[in-house]
């Protein structure tokens, strides 16, 4: 549906020849288009902006070789930037999960993924890393969201907390933690219901369940067809409950996953996961090469 | 009051702003230059500005702006369709109630026989709104539950059969399918139906919602739109850029979890909500 990156440029630099360094103009022409890329790529407006400029500092008065046309090399430019973003400075290394039972919490906006999500972590913990797994939904809103949870842990094999009707999350969240040290869990992940980032009530109550786990990770599940609010989302839950990572569904779309550039450069919290489909193995580690490619719609 | 002039520094800012509202590079310049014909250059306060900006925004939405239309035909089927997780169980819930206060009968099938638990979240909603659900086993042909319920839906005399779905990615084509084996179903009883089929639009999905409106369009034949989750900050600016481009009718805007939170498609306040004119 829309132009990619290297097709906008080649208009941009058509009637420039291959050979001396980049003018000021013509970067500034590149870059317009680079703008538009991203934005159709549904980058966060605040977040392009800040691209856009690293990228002129990096372009701006580099020689063009010889072996590529000045279109190449600005998307190379970009690429290469792209990636450093999504990759970041420092690795992040595995899941803190080695203090048994060790909890991770899950959260995001409504329908974002959180529940298949914690069931596809959960298994592959369990198969890829012998990992004992207890799951509890502490969510008590929307109808049937503990049964949603308890039916998927039957089908991966993997331990669900016992449905108490009547409690709320944070006494949900003890009994889980009670019962992930009692029963010899290594890990309990906490599945929480859907929150909008601006729902305070919501809100306090996520970081009251934090306050009593504790988690050692707290994973943002967001939707990867996100547009534009991937901004206020990543800053409300980062600022009101903190994240250590982020974790991208329905990646198996046909979006162009601009969010994935969002949540990275705002929450400065590495991308763990891209979820790939409502099946229980669709979840595959988050690869910044890919991501960077398929924003420029390559 | 401060004015400022409208000159193409402030054009852009304009866009930039629509472009928050997810409404698309395209479509924000566009209603940039609408707005800049017969006022580029004269001074504008930020109100005024944001109060031109709301009513160009609110003409390209009257058009588009039409409730669910109810026909004589019994049972009208409505058929609910969507990608994962945007909204549409809750919204056949919320849309059963009101038909439900309004003295409609009403029965709903709970088509998703895929996900976990789809079929128990159905039957609350349908306790809720007071409604009888049809249900078939996990794993079941969604074709052949939609198939029983339209019998059983004429059987009773109902006035509306509400067909909820599974999610599905519209780049799926399996799933497409599986969705144009439901509706080729349906017709065999009735050729007319389904009457509406409403497509379930997340109000944060950004650019994607035009290739969902797009593709679902064609293997369905959307009759209709229902934008969820516009109680929180995103604006769904793409309704603007889906407006232009398909001219599909907005029935409604999904505002919370709540039966009641589902409200009709207002193209002032939504143009208010989505510059901040008036706020
Ligand atoms: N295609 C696809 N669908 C997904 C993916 N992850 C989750 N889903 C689907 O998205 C829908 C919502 O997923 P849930 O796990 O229920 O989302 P949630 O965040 O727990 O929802 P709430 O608890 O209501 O806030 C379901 O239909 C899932 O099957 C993914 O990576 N790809
Ligand atoms: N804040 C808010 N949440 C909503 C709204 N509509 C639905 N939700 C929530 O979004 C989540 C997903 O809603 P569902 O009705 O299950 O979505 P679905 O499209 O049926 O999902 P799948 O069947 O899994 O594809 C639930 O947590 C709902 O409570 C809305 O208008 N506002
Ligand atoms: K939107
Ligand atoms: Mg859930
Ligand atoms: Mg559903």
């Amino acid at each position: 549906m829309f132009e990619n990156l290297s097709d906008r440029l080649s208009g941009v630099f058509d009637r420039l020849t291959k050979q001396g360094a980049l003018s000021d103009d013509d970067v500034k022409a590149a870059l317009r288009e680079v703008r538009v890329a991203l934005l159709e790529a549904d980058v966060s407006l605040p977040v392009a902006r800040d691209f856009v400029a690293a990228v002129q500092e990096k372009a701006t008065g580099q020689s063009v070789t010889r072996s590529v046309t000045p279109g190449q090399q600005v998307v190379k430019i970009v690429h290469d930037e792209l990636v450093h973003i999504l990759k970041g400075d420092t690795d992040p290394g595995v899941l803190k999960i080695d203090n048994p039972p060790a909890p991770i919490l899950m959260v995001g906006l409504q329908g974002s993924g959180k529940t298949t999500t914690t069931a596809k972590l959960a298994k592959r913990l369990k198969d890829r890393e012998g990992k004992r797994v207890l799951m509890a939904s502490l969510d008590t809103n929307r109808p049937a969201a503990m049964e949603q949870l308890a039916i998927l842990g039957a089908q991966i094999g993997v331990d669900t907390l016992p449905i108490v009707k009547g409690e709320d999350p944070v006494q949900i969240a003890r009994r889980a933690k009670t019962q992930a040290s009692l029963g010899g869990y290594d890990v309990y992940m906490l599945d929480t219901a859907g929150r909008l980032h601006i729902d305070e009530e919501l809100i306090a109550q996520a970081a009251a369940v934090r306050d009593v786990a504790n988690p050692r990770e707290t994973l943002l599940v967001v939707d990867g067809l996100t547009g534009q609010d991937a901004v206020n989302v990543a800053t409300e839950f980062d600022d009101k409950i903190g994240v250590t990572g982020v974790v991208l569904t329905r990646m198996d779309g046909d979006g162009r996953g601009g969010a994935a550039l969002s949540m990275r450069a705002i929450t400065g919290k590495p991308i763990r996961f891209v979820g790939l489909g409502e099946k229980m193995d669709a979840i595959e580690t988050f690869e910044p090469e890919r991501i960077a490619g398929r924003i420029l719609g390559m | 009051v401060v004015r400022r002039t409208l000159d193409d520094d402030m054009l852009e800012r304009i866009e930039e702003l629509l472009i928050t509202s997810d409404m698309g590079v395209e479509t924000a310049a566009r209603v940039a230059a609408n707005m800049a014909e017969g006022r580029f250059g004269r001074k504008f306060s930020t109100e005024e500005l944001k109060a031109v900006m709301a009513g160009e925004i609110a003409r390209i939405m009257e058009p588009v702006a039409k409730p669910m239309p109810l026909y004589a035909k019994r049972p009208q089927v409505v058929l609910v369709v969507g990608v994962n997780g945007s909204g549409k169980t809750t919204t056949i819930g919320k849309l059963a109630s009101q038909f439900r206060a309004a003295g409609k009968s009403v029965v709903i099938a709970a088509g998703d026989t895929f996900r976990a638990a789809a079929v128990e979240q159905l039957q609350i909603w349908g306790d809720r709104a007071g409604v009888p659900v049809m249900t078939a086993p996990e794993g079941s042909d969604p074709a052949s539950l939609a198939f029983d319920a339209m019998a059983r839906a004429e059987a009773e005399g109902a006035d509306l059969l509400m067909i909820d779905t599974a999610g599905r990615l519209q780049n799926r084509q399996d799933l497409m399918e599986e969705l144009a084996k439901i509706v080729r179903v349906i017709r065999k009883k009735d050729p007319e139906a389904p009457h509406n089929t409403i497509l379930v639009l997340d109000a944060t999905t950004g650019q994607n919602a035009l290739s969902q409106v797009e593709i679902f369009r064609k293997i369905a034949d959307v009759t209709g739109l229902v934008m969820t989750k516009l109680d929180g900050t995103a604006k769904g600016g793409v309704l603007v850029a889906l407006a232009d481009r398909f001219g599909l009718p907005i029935h409604a805007i999904g505002v919370g979890e709540q039966i009641d939170d589902l409200s009709p498609f207002d193209p002032e306040d939504f143009a208010k909500a989505l510059t901040g004119a008036g706020a």
